[in-house]
């Protein structure tokens, strides 16, 4: 019995430990109970559980999904069918599989395998393609639903059991820090007054953890034992996707309990701050709410391959043109000429040249067109993009600048089909926490007793500090107070260099090793530590070493309970009533034990704004510690407590330029009698039932949190991830927009746009929200309609407002951004106003929307990818961006520590927000080029080589036969002309890596879309129709009747067709060579490769059984290679039609050159490295007028010394002058 | 990603520049020098060639004689009438043309007739025959060259398929200055037909040359004789090999002999091959050779036209370059910095 005891002992010591904190939140009574009347059994309400009995969910009706969960596309079954209906959706495919069709009747041209192999071919590498992502898909299904869990077997055993195979009425037993397997209905935890901690960042991106609550009823079942005869039933609504709602009671012991939102753990959330829960599967697998909120990841497709479709049924067309021209000519030559045709033995004629059924003959041959003419569709183009997309994805996942070494996490394109679209990117949507933000908060600075200290320096500060360095030589700037900050913020970076504590990141000499006790406000000081130490809700561990370890709510009281730690406060321990400290006040390390009793807890809330708690110290000395905002702080200062307001003041507008996030200190002292006082209303506001409750709690709240003393605040530092601010000054001077999406209140998200730059002090700020007097009048009358109607008024008028400033403004330098709320924003997405509002955010330079939630997130991102018609990246990294990620163009995720949701939804996926740089600038402008340069170039080759067989058939009266080889033809797409796109497609760079980054306007060629502009593809297709013409009418002309060489030989199908095909080889693989800029072996191998293929492939087909090479047996060897005409016609015809794009190419070059042919000339002049200044300059210049960044802040910053010097400069002209005058 | 890692921790190179893109590239570029040097190559290269290739074509003696008209009898005026004599069994149908060789033709002297308006390239002509067959003999399947596939039903017809049945039969007997020309017609197919496509297979049922029916309205073409293996009929070797276009020359023999400027070549055509139903004309045509093949300007004028027009774009681009210079990697040219003046 003694690991029980222990066990028991253990509970109890638990139990002291925490009550204290929720019991605030616990007495208050939940409002939904009561006041619904409850549905249960009705439609949409018809689940029963019968918890701890699994079994009876065996059998129907109780039986529910397994907990298996699956996202996979296909399974074995429906992969095949499925995955060909996919194939063949596309036009191109069907129509090759249609002509494939057709191949096998007499109406073809060509014989059946020479059309149904290829099609094999491409369709099943697509095939291969979508089976390897969705073995991928299933591999991480795998491996979630292999995950372990507690599970409870009968007789109060508990045993692990993977995720899988947890049915719904299990019980299950879930360990701190563990994922919930499925939507739990909550018994009982550790805690004695069933409670626990959720963290639910896995569904709505919150970080903050959750309390939820257990019914009373259930308390009891705190242990493995205590399951032995457990029984109950719920009845409760049937599966949806609503994750804050939830109707159902539990039938125990004979007592109807009715169960809550409260009661239900959903799965993907995480266990946080309590040792273990035990719960009742009530949903499992694809009914649970988080499954049931996953939509299909949406099909996205770049905008180049819609464009493609375009260009494919423009060619469609044409192809259904030259078709239909071809069989109208077929049959009037039929018609009057057949029967001239002796040879042709017209007196028993085949239906398909039969002038007696002209109009069956004519639509065969119209029929047989079709296929012939297919040469016109690459039909290798998707195929060969496919591949290159899957290779240029390797590239991405392979890049080791993009490889974030402390998690092990390369970047990973999941989907390779956006690739392209990465280069086209206009604006970028950003979540904040987690993605911009590491959610880790360190204490940076304070102010205490009117002084500033500590010297750390911001990402951004840094990051504007490199950039002045850099720059200052180049510039006349005097000195001033602004840049000499900046200077010295750099050394601060250098001093730095100690092991770093997780949430501490202060230096300053003057407080650090206990320097304080000699600072002349000691006593303040002390003070301040001890608000810190002892004004939170954290809960400490210590472990045997004696070091403590702390479990806060947010962040930002972790970072403080650490400062004050390292000050010497050490909280180490927290009992119902009372907090415990060691201090230690003296530099040998000796520290007294301290003991200060807490009387009350007045909670933080987002309208409250502030925390206080009322403690009793040593002496019986009672204090209120307040902290909270410095508006809410300020007025509640007592007279003489203002004595460092002004200074207080300063420093605080100053942490919040710089980014920080900024709390004002704040104390009072109580006496015996009036805290009495106090207590009494307080206890009675605390035990009001009703909706007076808070109002009451509130009053009691505010009247005790008053003529407060100021004793400093604190900074804290959001901690932005490494390289953020430099990454979206990147950004932005690429041209890129940025909007910042955030579910964080305005103040968090307003610091955090000045931490990444995206706001700055002279920016003139255009706050969108609700909170203003009228709004807040009309919520006061209770009248819905109305206070709607005022509300929609309001934010029109603000939207007006705002358009109205930014108008008048135009032309001159200010700069807007826009900061909206999300309830404002509910009412700005409405169709009759969104435009306006969208309106409004572009001419702000940056717009940051804050508590938008993940619905509007998306909505926000349809609005953007529409309204503007531009392309959108979404980047987010909790499953609240889910929604975002899906909706734009573009969605990337950020694989950090934990959650799964946003990668699995994203398209990209990588570790650090700032591989956003590498991945749009390097990565998405090559492949933005690559792929529409190989796009165009497939056009061309195809469009060549299919009007060659046209022109062909107004010799041959239009009846179909081609003049080249069956295999010729076939071979054509997929062997002897796609190596080289292919390289093209995966290697090409018009410019190198460095330079991407160092020109950022080049990026700018992408969302222009100078690459693949219709000009653009006309021109190659005009391109292709002039090679096509010179290569069919020079080839034709010079292989006329005569001998075609010395023995006399007159040339027939097979000399003419292996000659043009010959030469339309070399012309359409010299021109990728004229297309591209980079070659490395791998071009040479392809390029030169392919034409000796061709070769080969000519030699040793002509050698194999002629009843198969038929034309083309020896026709190489024998015929071709001897007779030097051959030769020489591959030499003028393949130069000749490759001349009109060089002469183009060359003359555009010359005179009309683009930014990245100048910066290949500079580079292989080699002048960017004799003269460096030049180049340097250059790379200053090649940047899109920015208006955020920190380049943007450093130039306004200068702009600003500037003006100022030049205003001191005329002052003392003026005064001079005035003194001559005198 | 493994292996990556295993490289990073070793310390080592962290990986292949393959990898990392950064593969050691040439990257050529098309600076105004090179323009004019490769655009004058391609001109001083191509002009001689096209010379050349010109002076080869001219020096080619050709003797082209039109005779489907001139040997029918002048009483027959429309290709209608003139079908029906050809038609006709019962007529003569030889014909005596005299012509003049304007210049020595140094022998071999090539021999072609010369179809024009007539379709080897259509498709059901192209399809229609059996290589199978003309290998080995017997081919089961002949399907592809229907309707002379089966003579009366049932009998296999060798060579099968219209391509052999319309086999052109006119045939000419020289002598110049009286004296007896021999055309040789060994050796004027390909070896690799003669050897490889044909096979040692006799013709079996050819329709030899009848009458479909009394009237006798349709005639193919020649007979062939039923001793003569396939391998060795090389008239229907070359006939075989089918044209690309509806205006084509092939071999009908050679004369290994000079026949000296101002001789009078005096030909006896048979002129039996139907030509009249689609007004196709006939010629005979002696011709030499040269090295490049019969006569033909084209390709000299292909090659002296592109070389002249690179001729003539290196000065256009030497001509506009020296007008509107612009030095390579001149900054100036750079977009931002022509926004900039712009502005």
């Amino acid at each position: 019995m003694g690991p029980q005891r222990a066990r028991q002992k253990e509970k109890k010591k638990r139990k002291i430990r925490l009550s204290k904190l929720y019991t605030f939140a616990c007495v208050r009574p939940t409002l939904e109970e009561g006041d619904i009347i409850t549905p249960l059994g009705g439609p949409g309400f018809s689940r029963v559980v019968f918890c701890n009995e699994p079994e009876r969910h065996r059998i129907k009706p109780f039986k529910y999904r397994s907990n298996y969960v699956s996202t996979t596309k296909y399974n074995f079954a429906t992969f095949l069918p499925k995955a060909l209906f996919e194939q063949f959706r596309r036009v191109a495919n069907l129509y090759f599989l249609f002509t494939a069709g057709l191949s096998l009747t007499p109406l073809t041209p060509f014989t059946p395998g020479s059309l149904i192999a290829p099609l094999l071919f491409v369709v099943g590498v697509s095939m291969l393609k979508e089976a390897i992502e969705d073995w991928r898909r299933f591999l991480q299904d795998r491996e979630v639903n292999s995950r372990k869990v507690k599970v409870h077997s009968g007789y109060g055993n508990f045993e692990e059991r993977e995720w899988q195979n947890v049915r719904v009425g299990d019980v299950v037993r879930i360990e701190k820090d563990q994922f919930f397997p499925a939507d739990l209905l909550f018994l009982s935890s550790g805690y004695p007054d069933g409670v626990c901690y959720v963290e639910t960042m896995n569904l709505d991106g919150e970080t903050n953890l959750k309390l939820k609550k257990t019914d009373e009823s259930t308390l009891n079942l705190d242990g493995d034992e205590e399951f032995q005869g457990f029984k109950g039933e719920v009845r409760c609504e049937d599966p949806n996707a609503n994750l804050y709602s939830f109707i159902g009671n539990l039938v125990y012991d004979n007592l109807v309990h009715s169960l809550g939102p409260q009661q239900i753990l959903l799965r993907d959330s995480k266990l946080r701050n309590t040792p273990f829960i035990y719960g009742v599967v009530i949903f499992s697998g694809h009914d649970t709410k988080v499954m049931q909120n996953a939509t299909d990841p949406p099909s996205k497709r770049s905008r180049i391959e819609r464009k493609m479709d375009k260009i494919i049924y423009l060619l469609f067309s044409v192809l259904v043109t030259l078709a239909l021209i071809g069989a109208i000519v077929f049959g009037i030559r039929t018609k009057f000429h057949m029967e001239d045709w002796w040879y042709l033995r017209p007196d028993e004629p085949s239906p398909y040249f039969d002038p007696n059924q002209l109009h069956l003959a004519v639509f065969l041959q119209f029929v047989t067109a079709l296929i012939m003419y297919g040469y016109l569709i690459p039909i290798s183009l998707y195929v060969s993009i496919e591949i290159v997309k899957v290779l240029q994805a390797m590239f991405i996942n392979q890049d080791t600048h993009m490889y974030y070494e402390e998690l092990d996490k390369p970047a990973s394109a999941r989907t390779s089909n956006l690739n392209e679209e990465l280069g086209q990117v206009d604006t970028i949507l950003s979540d904040k926490t987690g993605t911009l933000t590491c959610n880790q908060m360190e204490f940076l600075k304070c102010s205490i007793a009117g002084v500033s200290y500590g010297i750390g320096v911001t990402e951004v500060e840094r990051a504007t500090a490199k950039r002045l360095q850099k720059s200052i030589a180049g510039i006349d700037v005097f000195h001033s107070n602004e840049t000499d900050a900046f200077l010295t913020g750099e050394t601060g970076v250098e001093m730095m260099e100690k092991p770093h504590i997780k949430g501490f990141n202060f230096k300053d000499d003057r407080l650090m090793n206990w320097n304080w006790l000699s600072q002349p406000q000691s006593a303040i000081i002390g003070m301040f530590f001890r608000i810190l130490a002892i004004c939170q809700t954290a809960i400490p561990e210590e472990d045997h070493m004696g070091n403590v370890q702390y479990e806060a709510e947010s962040p930002d009281e972790g970072a403080f309970v650490v400062a004050a730690r390292e000050f010497g406060f050490k909280f180490f321990k927290r009992t119902q009533t009372s907090v415990f400290l060691r201090e230690t006040l003296d530099p040998t390390g000796k520290y007294v034990e301290r003991e200060y009793k807490l009387l009350n807890l007045l909670e933080f809330n987002s309208t409250r704004k502030r925390m206080s708690v009322v403690m009793k110290d040593e002496n019986e000395q009672i204090f209120l510690f307040c902290k909270g905002a410095d508006s809410v702080i300020f007025e509640r200062l007592s007279k003489a407590g203002r004595e460092y307001e002004e200074a207080t003041k300063v420093h605080l507008a100053k942490y919040g330029d710089a980014g920080l996030r900024t709390l004002a200190l704040a104390y009072r002292k109580l006496d015996e009698a009036a805290y009495a006082d106090w207590n009494d209303l307080f206890i009675k506001a605390k035990t009001t039932i009703g909706p007076d409750r808070e109002l009451k709690l509130d009053e009691a709240a505010d009247s005790i949190e008053r003529e407060l003393i100021l004793v400093g605040a604190t900074a804290v530092e959001d901690k932005l991830q490494s390289g953020v601010p430099e990454c979206i000054d990147k950004l932005a001077l690429a041209g890129l927009k940025i909007w910042v999406l955030t579910g964080d209140k305005m103040e968090t998200a307003i610091n955090i746009g000045f931490a990444c730059s995206l706001l700055r002090q002279d920016m003139k700020q255009i706050i969108v929200s609700l909170d203003n007097p009228e709004v807040t009048a009309a919520g006061d009358l209770n009248n819905k309609e109305a206070f709607l109607k005022v509300c929609k008024e309001s934010i029109l008028e603000q939207l007006t407002r705002g358009h109205q400033e930014v108008s008048v403004d135009a032309g001159s330098d200010a700069v807007y951004a826009l900061v909206i709320d999300g309830k404002a924003l509910g009412y700005a997405l409405e169709d009759d106003m969104k435009e306006k509002f969208l309106q409004l955010a572009i001419r702000c330079a940056s717009v940051i929307c804050c508590r938008v939630s993940p619905k509007q997130k998306a909505l926000v991102t349809r609005l953007v990818k529409e309204g503007k018609g531009r392309t959108t990246l979404a980047v987010g990294d909790g499953a609240n961006d889910v929604g975002m990620i899906q909706e734009a163009d573009i969605g990337v995720g950020i694989s950090g520590v934990e959650g799964m949701q946003a990668v699995m939804a994203s398209d990209f996926a990588i570790a650090q927000f700032r591989f956003l740089e590498r991945l749009l600038i390097v990565h998405g402008h090559w492949c933005y080029k690559r792929i529409s340069t190989m796009v165009c170039y497939f056009f061309y080759k195809n469009i060549m080589f299919g009007l060659t067989l046209f022109y062909f058939q107004a010799y041959s009266n239009f009846t179909g036969q081609t003049l080249y080889n069956d295999w010729f033809m076939s071979l054509f797409n997929v062997f002897f002309t796609s190596l080289p796109v292919l390289a093209l497609g995966v290697f090409e760079q018009d410019v190198s890596a460095d330079i991407c980054l160092e020109f950022p306007t080049i990026y700018q060629q992408g969302p222009k879309n100078m690459f693949f502009s219709w000009a653009r593809i006309e021109r190659w297709i005009a391109n292709g129709v002039s090679s096509s013409i010179i290569v069919f009418f020079l080839t034709v002309n010079i292989f006329q009747h005569h001998a075609f060489r010395e023995s006399g030989e007159t040339a027939g199908f097979e000399v003419l067709g292996a000659t043009m095909y010959t030469v339309i080889i070399w012309a359409v693989n010299c021109q990728i060579a004229l297309a591209t800029s980079y070659f490395t072996w791998i071009q040479h191998v392809t390029i030169w490769g392919s034409i000796s293929l061709w070769y080969i492939f000519l030699m040793i087909y002509g050698v194999i059984n002629p009843v198969i090479s038929s034309t083309a047996y020896m026709v190489f060897i024998e015929t071709l290679a001897p007779s030097p005409i051959f030769w020489l016609t591959t030499l003028v015809v393949g130069l000749a039609c490759n001349l009109p794009y060089f002469v183009l190419s060359v003359f555009q070059r010359q005179f009309w050159p683009m930014d990245h042919h100048i910066i290949q000339e500079i580079k292989y002049l080699k002048r960017d490295t004799e003269d460096p200044e030049m180049w340097a300059k250059e790379m200053k210049k090649a940047v899109e007028k920015a208006k955020i960044g920190f380049t943007a802040r450093f130039e306004a910053t200068i702009k600003q010394v500037r003006s100022k010097v030049h205003r001191r400069q005329t002052n003392k002209k003026h005064s001079h002058d005035s003194h001559e005058l005198q | 990603m493994e292996l990556l890692l295993e490289r990073t921790q070793r310390g080592q190179k962290v990986s292949s520049a393959f990898t990392q893109q950064e593969l050691p590239a040439c990257k050529p570029l098309l600076t105004p020098k090179w323009v004019i040097t490769i655009f004058m190559l391609i001109g001083v290269v191509f002009i001689p060639i096209g010379v050349a290739a010109l002076f080869a074509s001219r020096n080619v003696v050709e003797i082209i004689d039109e005779y489907q008209t001139v040997c029918v009898p002048g009483r027959y005026t429309t290709n209608g009438e003139r079908e029906q004599f050809i038609q006709d069994v019962n007529q003569d149908k030889h014909c005596n043309r005299t012509l003049t060789v304007s210049k020595l033709m140094k022998g071999p002297v090539y021999v072609y007739y010369q179809l024009d308006n007539f379709y080897q390239n259509h498709r059901r002509y192209v399809k229609s025959r059996s290589d199978k067959q003309l290998l080995d003999g017997n081919a089961t399947d002949t399907s592809a060259c229907k309707p002379e596939q089966y003579l009366s039903g049932d009998l296999a017809i060798v060579p099968c398929g219209l391509i052999a049945w319309s086999l052109f039969n006119d045939t000419y007997n020289i002598s110049a200055d009286g004296q007896q020309v021999t055309i040789n017609k060994k050796g004027i197919s390909w070896k690799s037909d003669r050897e490889h496509k044909f096979g040692n297979v006799r013709p079996q049922y050819f329709p030899n040359n009848l009458p479909r029916d009394l009237n006798g309205s349709l005639i193919g073409g020649a007979s062939l004789d039923p001793n003569t293996t396939l391998n060795e009929d090389e008239d229907l070797i070359v006939w075989m090999r089918t044209a690309a276009l509806p205006t084509f020359r092939k071999l009908y023999g050679k004369i290994e002999q000079d026949l000296a400027a101002g001789s009078t070549l005096s030909i006896t055509i048979n002129n039996v091959y139907n030509t009249y139903s689609f007004g196709g004309k006939k010629k005979l045509v002696l011709s030499t050779t040269s090295w490049l093949g019969g006569k033909n300007d084209f390709l000299g004028v292909a090659y002296i036209t592109v070389g002249s027009l690179c001729v003539f774009l290196a000065l256009l681009f030497f001509l506009v370059h020296w007008r509107y210079p612009r030095r390579l990697g001149d900054t100036k040219y750079l977009s931002w910095n022509q926004h900039a003046s712009a502005n």
